[in-house]
Formats: structure tokens, sequence, C-alpha cells
């Protein structure tokens, strides 16, 4: 909400999120669905739109439309394709086949991680279309010279998720995306990756004075591609129409661009928008009437959605969490590595040990640690809460381990010299230390809890030094204790 | 030429060679089609070079199907391998499809020998063979009139004796109507029963591709080969089809024949003769021969005028200068498409386009598009209701005989209306064949049409037979 000349103003939002479906095919032909090919090489005479071929349904991508609309609570309804009309280089029989008026799935919710819901209109299947490059005189569309078309992403399947207004900040959408994301990838349905275009954000938005029942006028706001660039944009959009509401004056129901570079909102041409899409019912393709036993195995199939995870995860720890464990416990759950924590539990192994490990040093590792072997990383964690390792050197096998894929942690341990000592020699250890350096024994001696807490840091980095970090930090303070009294 | 079914048992036993058949047609072609214009591409070399397969086939001891050798013309909105595929028009000249059509592998793998691409109104947009870019075809029953259309190059190239068969498409009668007026058989199937993978749309709902022969039997050889589940059509109706040709003269015995007025009294009066004839013929055959009133007929035309050029509007889009076929450059890609979609439609294409854009524009699309459909379903309640008290309709298929080029050229309307006959059995997905029936006054072919529900090709080869054998 923002005040401009006495009014409080509402930011009302719906986001509408296309998502592009990890099928092995495209949704009407065998080609393969994969980014990052030599242009123009997954292609075949019905993604191309040659004349005389035509449309086959890939009954993956229904599957998996089905599991994006179970996940989202959404009623999976009998479904009908419509041509969407209209002329552009990057498609390729120049309509767009996608579901109209008969979605798959309607009618849904999301949960978002504070309990508040947003309800989900429709969550329907539609092609992708090529891919335009601009080339020459800065590749911007109005100057280029000419342009290149890649229809390896022609009839790439997308389910496009159309939330209800029911969204009221930037900080909000951004967690609706989020959350999203991590459905979509809990089912299976697509990898959710941003930067590769896996997950496309559109954002209608509008503002009204606070407490008003009507919406006011909305735009739609496209090319968001990262959180980071819905949220800017969002709250960009919504100042610039307060500022015009504020000065008299009215706000066009239009669809604009978002400059990443320049921080703004553009109107596009009016001739990229004004289109009438003359939808009809596609001819080439016959209603989608998913069964009832194959709509009841999606539904028993899919796994536990991120709440469910992100609940499952509190429960180890206690069924308590601090903030900055709630942190972990989101991005834990959001990278995929919930199962890690889980199994380490499972083990009897510090869940929340294994939840510091796994959101800091596995999550840092990237793509590698979904790899990692659990049962790997629940070793590891229980020999690290035994004092077997100290946390220093149970950082160290983990990397080793996420290299590696798994493998035997206490072997690896052995292999890079990380026998715990024994508590004789540490006590030696920590007796040659005092020893060797008076005046700080005498202030340790002698000194508050502050002074104490920090000679005890200084001991043990000079116990680690001469033990090479074999020393487990929580024997050196206990042995230093000992020796005061 | 004897019968396709002749010439491929002939070829089969090594009694004749494919090469012989073969180079007859091409013959024949060399000889006439200066005069006809059946052809836009003529394909010598590829069809002897695939007889040639077919005789080392036979002298091998292979089987190499039924149309073994039988020489056959495509329609060219039939895409063909590496062959160009016009659809008669200016904007794909040149064009060279990468792949064939689910039927034109079904005759490769039946045996049949490709000899040409033929002539056809532009996007099959037409009812004489006029609109085609390439020139019209003329009718080798007489040269001054028109073959029909929209698939005037087939029905013609069978009629003039170029070859033994032909495949046409039909979206409002494109097959029967010219196979009436060339005074050949010419059959539509049930629409899902012929794969359309490989046929250039013109309007997706409508259009089915079907045989010309110069017989019943024939015909119905050819569709069998034609018929049956495409998994590349989603249309295509995921059903054997039961064979047609081995049932052909089961006779009409207690087969009740509607001979349905709406589909005769419009027509001229040597036409109505002639079915009032073919109908007796059926009687005396022993059909039960019965006049029936469907006057929802009359509104077929009306309802197939916005249907079909509204997802022609559509289907037609893709050619915009980009991909493939005419390119006129300008200064962007919205001025590109528009100069290359002006230079390269005919006249007729443009129209069907606009009627069919504006019929689904926003404001319009109930009133226009949606009101069709209801009519449309309105229809099929009316075929349901005449085919609870008859097995088949009997009715003219086209209102006169072949009238003279030039003559209906600048009158859309009174073009259109040559589908009146023919349009209800496309809205209803229903099969429906032409037959030759006499000639009317002016000595030109006259054709008789026979009407089946859906799924009953069987029963309408039949019937179609004893009409052929009384005529």
């Amino acid at each position: 909400m923002s005040t401009l000349t006495g009014t409080t103003w509402e930011t009302v939002i719906g986001l509408e999120v296309h998502c592009e479906l990890a099928t092995a095919t495209k949704l009407f032909c065998g080609c393969t669905n994969a980014f990052g090919h030599e242009p123009n090489t997954n292609v075949c005479p019905v993604c191309l739109g040659l004349p005389g071929s035509l449309p086959v349904l890939n009954e993956q991508a229904v599957e998996l439309a089905m599991k994006i609309g179970a996940a989202l609570h959404c009623d999976i309804r009998p479904s009908t394709f419509a041509r969407k009309n209209y002329f552009y280089p990057d498609q390729a029989k120049d309509y767009q086949i996608s579901q109209y008026d008969q979605p798959i799935n309607a009618d849904g919710w999301l949960e978002l991680p504070d309990g508040s819901r947003v309800g989900i209109t429709r969550a329907h299947m539609e092609e992708d279309t090529g891919k335009l490059t601009h080339v020459g005189e800065g590749g911007r569309i109005n100057s280029a010279h000419h342009a290149l078309v890649d229809y390896n992403r022609s009839g790439v399947p997308l389910v496009e998720i159309v939330s209800e207004p029911d969204i009221r900040s930037s900080a909000q959408a951004r967690v609706y995306a989020s959350e999203l994301r991590g459905i979509l990838v809990a089912t299976g349905a697509s990898d959710g990756r941003m930067e590769e275009g896996s997950m496309r954000v559109d954002a209608n938005i509008s503002v009204r004075p606070a407490g008003d029942a009507a919406f006011g006028t909305r735009c739609e706001v496209k090319n968001l591609n990262s959180l980071r660039s819905l949220v800017r944009a969002i709250e960009y959009e919504a100042a610039r129409q307060v500022a015009l509401l504020g000065r008299g004056e009215v706000v066009m129901q239009e669809t604009r661009h978002w400059d990443e570079a320049a921080g703004r909102t553009d109107a596009m041409r009016s001739k990229e928008e004004a289109n009438d899409y003359r939808y009809f019912p596609e001819p080439d393709l016959v209603p989608l009437v998913p069964d009832i036993e194959w709509q009841a195995r999606v539904r028993a199939g899919l796994g536990p959605m991120p709440a469910d995870r992100r609940a499952g995860l509190v429960a180890a720890l206690g069924g308590s969490a601090t903030d900055a464990e709630m942190d972990q416990v989101r991005s834990v759950v959001d990278l995929g590595l919930d199962a890690l924590v889980s199994a380490a539990h499972e083990a009897g192994a510090s869940a929340r040990l294994a939840l510091a490990r796994a959101a800091n040093e596995v999550a840092a590792a990237g793509d590698a640690g979904l790899t990692l072997d659990p049962g790997a990383f629940a070793a590891l964690i229980s020999m690290e809460a035994r004092g077997d390792l100290s946390a220093t050197q149970s950082k160290a096998v983990l990397t080793a381990l996420v290299e590696s894929g798994g493998g035997n942690p206490a072997e690896l341990a052995r292999q890079m010299g990380f026998e715990a000592l024994s508590a004789d020699t540490l006590s030696g250890v920590v007796a040659e230390v005092v020893a060797a350096h008076p005046d700080e024994w005498s202030r340790y001696m002698v000194g508050d809890d502050k002074e104490v807490g920090k000679l005890t840091g200084f001991f043990t980095g000079e116990v680690m030094k001469a033990t090479k970090g074999k020393a487990n930090g929580k024997e050196v303070a206990a042995e230093l204790r000992r020796l005061r009294v | 030429m004897s019968s396709a079914h002749e010439t491929a048992a002939a070829v089969r036993s090594g009694s004749r060679s494919a090469r012989e058949v073969t180079e007859e047609a091409l013959r024949t072609i060399t000889a006439r089609d200066g005069d006809v214009h059946a052809f836009l591409t003529v394909l010598a070399d590829e069809a002897m070079a695939r007889a040639d397969v077919i005789d080392a086939a036979v002298s091998a001891g292979e089987d190499p199907g039924a149309l073994a050798g039988v020489p056959i013309a495509l329609k060219d909105n039939l895409c063909t391998r590496g062959v160009a595929t016009t659809c008669g028009s200016k904007i794909l000249e040149g064009w060279r499809p990468p792949y064939d059509a689910t039927v034109v592998e079904k005759l490769r793998v039946a045996g049949a020998v490709v000899v040409g691409k033929t002539n056809m109104d532009e996007f099959a947009m037409g009812s004489s063979t006029e609109n085609s870019a390439f020139g019209p075809t003329c009718n080798p029953r007489d040269l001054t009139k028109v073959p029909g259309g929209s698939s005037g190059g087939s029905a013609a190239a069978v009629a003039a004796g170029f070859t033994l068969l032909g495949l046409g498409s039909d979206t409002g009668g494109s097959i029967r109507q010219p196979a009436a007026l060339c005074g050949v058989v010419g059959m539509k199937p049930t629409y899902g029963r012929v794969s359309r993978y490989g046929l250039v749309a013109f309007a997706s709902s409508l259009d089915q591709i079907g045989p010309f022969a110069t017989s019943v039997a024939d015909a119905a050889l050819l569709y069998d080969v034609l018929a049956g589940h495409d998994p590349l059509d989603s249309t295509s109706l995921p059903m054997a089809s039961p064979p047609a040709f081995e049932t052909i003269e089961k006779g009409v015995d207690g087969v009740r024949v509607g001979v349905c007025t709406d589909l005769i009294d419009g027509c001229a009066p040597d036409v109505q003769a002639r079915v009032r004839q073919a109908a007796e013929a059926l009687a005396a055959a022993g059909a039960e021969v019965d006049e029936v009133r469907v006057p929802e007929f009359a509104y077929g035309l009306s309802a197939y005028y916005l249907i079909a050029p509204a997802e022609a509007s559509s289907n037609l889009a893709r050619y915009d200068g980009v991909r493939y076929g005419l390119r006129v450059d300008a200064e962007d890609a919205a001025a590109m498409n528009t100069a290359t979609r002006t230079a390269g439609f005919g006249a007729e294409v443009k129209r069907r386009i606009m009627l069919g854009t504006y019929a689904l524009s926003a404001g319009y699309y109930d009133a226009y598009y949606a009101q069709a459909q209801r009519v449309r379903t309105m229809v099929m309640r009316a075929f349901d209701s005449a085919y609870a008290s008859f097995h088949v309709l009997l009715g003219a298929t086209a209102p006169t005989t072949a009238f003279a080029l030039g003559d209906k050229v600048d009158d859309p309307m009174a073009m259109y209306m040559n589908d009146v006959c023919t349009i209800p059995s496309n809205l209803a997905g229903h099969p429906a064949v032409s037959v030759p029936f006499g000639t009317g006054d002016d000595g030109l072919p006259v054709g008789v049409q026979v009407l089946a529900p859906a799924l009953a090709e069987p029963l309408l080869f039949q019937v179609a037979r004893v009409v052929e054998a009384a005529a």
C-alpha cells in the first residue's frame, strides 16, 4: 500500500504463469523437447506448421497437466482445444493451439507459507511458439535489420496457470511465484528454471483506494524473467498507476513491457496488442476426456508438495523452528534437498545439524547437491554429531561426498587424515598450548564471560593449528574449562 | 483401357507388365492433356521407375498389392515427398513437401503408380477448376465446358482415360460434383475413414479424401486401400474399416431407398428425370423406394459458406512468406506477410479468407460461426430422422450438367449453388457417391448421388453398383 494526497492505495495483482512441461517430446509431434540444442534441429512437418500436417496430442503432457491441476486443488475436467489466430513469424501456423473456454483444470487454490490462499482460476494446456532473435542495430525489435526464427521451441507443451486477483503486494507475488515453482518441480511437471524460460510470469496489476470493493483498471506486464523482475515491475507499475490517479488521470488498460535495464514498464505498440484472436474450436483435435481411473492414478502418484515437506522438516526439528531455521527449511525444500535432512533425522542424527549442512554446504554446491546419496549424508552427520569429526573436518568430507555423489564418509575421513584425536592426545595438546601462552591463560583464568569466550576462541584456534584441524572445538572448550578449575 | 481391378489382376499374374500399362497412360496424357490440362505435374520418370519396381516384384514372386501397376492421378493438395504440391496456388509454387500424405504411402504399399498431380481450384475453393492459378481444366466430354471442381483435374484425368483411378478431396462436393460433370464415379467417405494427414487443409472439419474411378467396383477397390485408422490424424476413426469391394454385387433387395425431393426439385428438368429413372431402376432391382422430405438441407449451403471459410481463414494463415513458398519482400515482417498474401492468393481464396475472418470476429462469432454450427447440428439431426426410415437416400449430385467455361466466374453465388446437393453429407460427415446415369439434353453426363449414414460405405457401394448397372 502507498499513500498519496491522503488516499491509501491497495495494489491488486493476478499472475499468469507459463510453465514448460518437462515431457520427452513436444505437445503435438514426436520432436524432442529440449533446451539449448542447435537452432531448428528438433523440428518436423507438424511443429513447422507445414501444409497437410496434423497435431496429435501428447499423453505425457496431459498427465503432467493433470498433476499440476491436482497439486493446485483444481477440478480436472473434460476439455477442448481452440485456435488462437494471430500473425507472428515465431508462430509456425500463424495460430496457436490452446485451451480456451474449456480448460483441463479449473477452480483451484494455492496456499502460501503464511497460510493465506490464492485462487487458481484455471491451468490450461497450450503450445509454445518458436523463438525470435532480432539481428542488427542492437537487437531491439523496432530497429533490427532482420530476425532469425528457431522453431525448436515451437510446439513445446505449456501449462498456463492463471491466478485470481488475490495477491496484494510485490512480496506476496514473489512468495506465490516461488511456491508455485516449488509445486511445479515437486509434481515433476517442470524443472522451474526461469532463466531458461521454463517458467515465465506475466502480472496483471491494478490499484484501488484501500477499502474499495471494485477493481481499478489493470495493466498486463510482460517480460518478467526473474523473481527480482517480478517484484521490481510490480512496484514500478503500482507506483506509476498511483501517480496517474493522483494527478487525476486514468489508467489505460493495456499490455506493458518490463524493461529490466531501465527499471520501468513501457506500453507495447498498440499494433502488437490490438488483436482479435478469433478463437474457435480446433477441428484437428478431438475433445480430451481423461477417464476417472487415469485421474485417480495421477492423484495417487502425486508426491508430497513443498508445504507438506516444510511441515515434515519442522516436525523433525521437534515441532518448532526459529526464523533463521525457517529460512533454512524453505531454502532446503525449494532446492529439493529435504530428503537429505529427513534421511539424517531418520538415522538418528541431529536434524538441526543436517538442516544447517544441507542449507549451507550442500546448497552451495548447486546441482551437484541434488545427486548426493542421502545415506552417505546421514552417516556423515551422525559422525559429526557424535564428535568423530570436527565441524571443519565434516565440511571437508561433505564437499568430497558431494563431488563424488556419495561414498563412505568414514573411509573418506580416514583418507583425508581426519582421525578423531583421542581424549589423551587432545588434553596433551591443550596443555602445551596453554603453557605456550601464559599471559592469555592468566586472563582466561580471571576473565568475565565475554573475555573467556574470546580467549576460548583464541586457544581453540591454536589447538586447531597444532592438530591441523583434527580437534573438536567443543571438546577443546571443555578441556579448557576443566583446566580452569 | 480395362478396369483398375482387371489391370491389377493382370499385373499381379504377370500377364501384363506395369511398364506397359504406365507407358500407355503416359502416351495418352502426352497426346491429349494439352487440350484437357488435367495435370499440373506429370511424373513420367518417377512413374516408369515405380512400374519397374512393381514388375521386378512380380518377377521375384512377390505380390505388389491390390492396385499393382494401376496408374493413378493425385489432386495437387496431397503432399508428395520431393514433388511440387501447389494446391493450384501461386503461393505454394516451388514448395516440395518433405513427406508423403498417408494416402500416398498407402497407394505405394498397394502397388499403384502415381503418374502426376492434377489441377484444382486454388486450395479446393471452387466448383469449376477455373480458380486454379495455373489455368483451367477442360471437360474431356466437351472441351468448352468446365470439368466441375474443385477436384476437376483428377475427374478429367479419369474421364479422359489418362488414368484408371484418381484421388480428390471433398469439402462440400469437390469429388462428387466434378465426377458428375465428367461422367465418372466419385465418392466421399465418412469423415474420419480416410486419414487427412498430408492433405493440405481447406476446412478441416469437412475435408475428406476419396476415389475417382470409371466404375463403382474400381472406386470401392481404391476406397478399401485408402480407408483405415491413422495415428497421425486425431480425427481418424480408431476402428477397422470393413472392406467394400467384396460385397459390391450384393444387390438392393429389401434396401429402403429414400428419394430425397430436396436434393432433386431445384435441379434442371433433365437432371431430375435421370434421378427419377435411377429410383425406378432401384425399385425394379428389389429396393423399397419412397419419397422423403428433408427441408433442413436448404440451410446447409448457408451454414457451409460460413464454417468452411472460417476454418479456411485459419488454415491458410500459415502462407505468410516466412518459411516456404512465395515471399514478396517488404520493409517489415507484417508488410511482407501482406505483400506475399496479396500477390500469392487468387480472388476466390481472398474472398473466403475475408468471409471467414469476419464470421469469427469478436461481436460476429455468435451470429455467424456459432449460428452456422447450430444449423450444422440441425442438418445432422434431419439426416438421423430420415435414416430412421431409410437405409440410403437418393438425389442429384449437381443441379445441371457441365456448364461453359467462363459462365459463372463472375458470379460467386451462382458458382456456390453447384454444391447445394453435396454439402449436406459434408456437414454431417456422411459418405456419398456420384454415379454417372445417362446424359442431359445437351448430351453431357448426369450424376446421380447416393447418400448413406456414417460408416455405411459397403451398403453405399452396393446401391451405387445397382444404379450403375441400370444406367
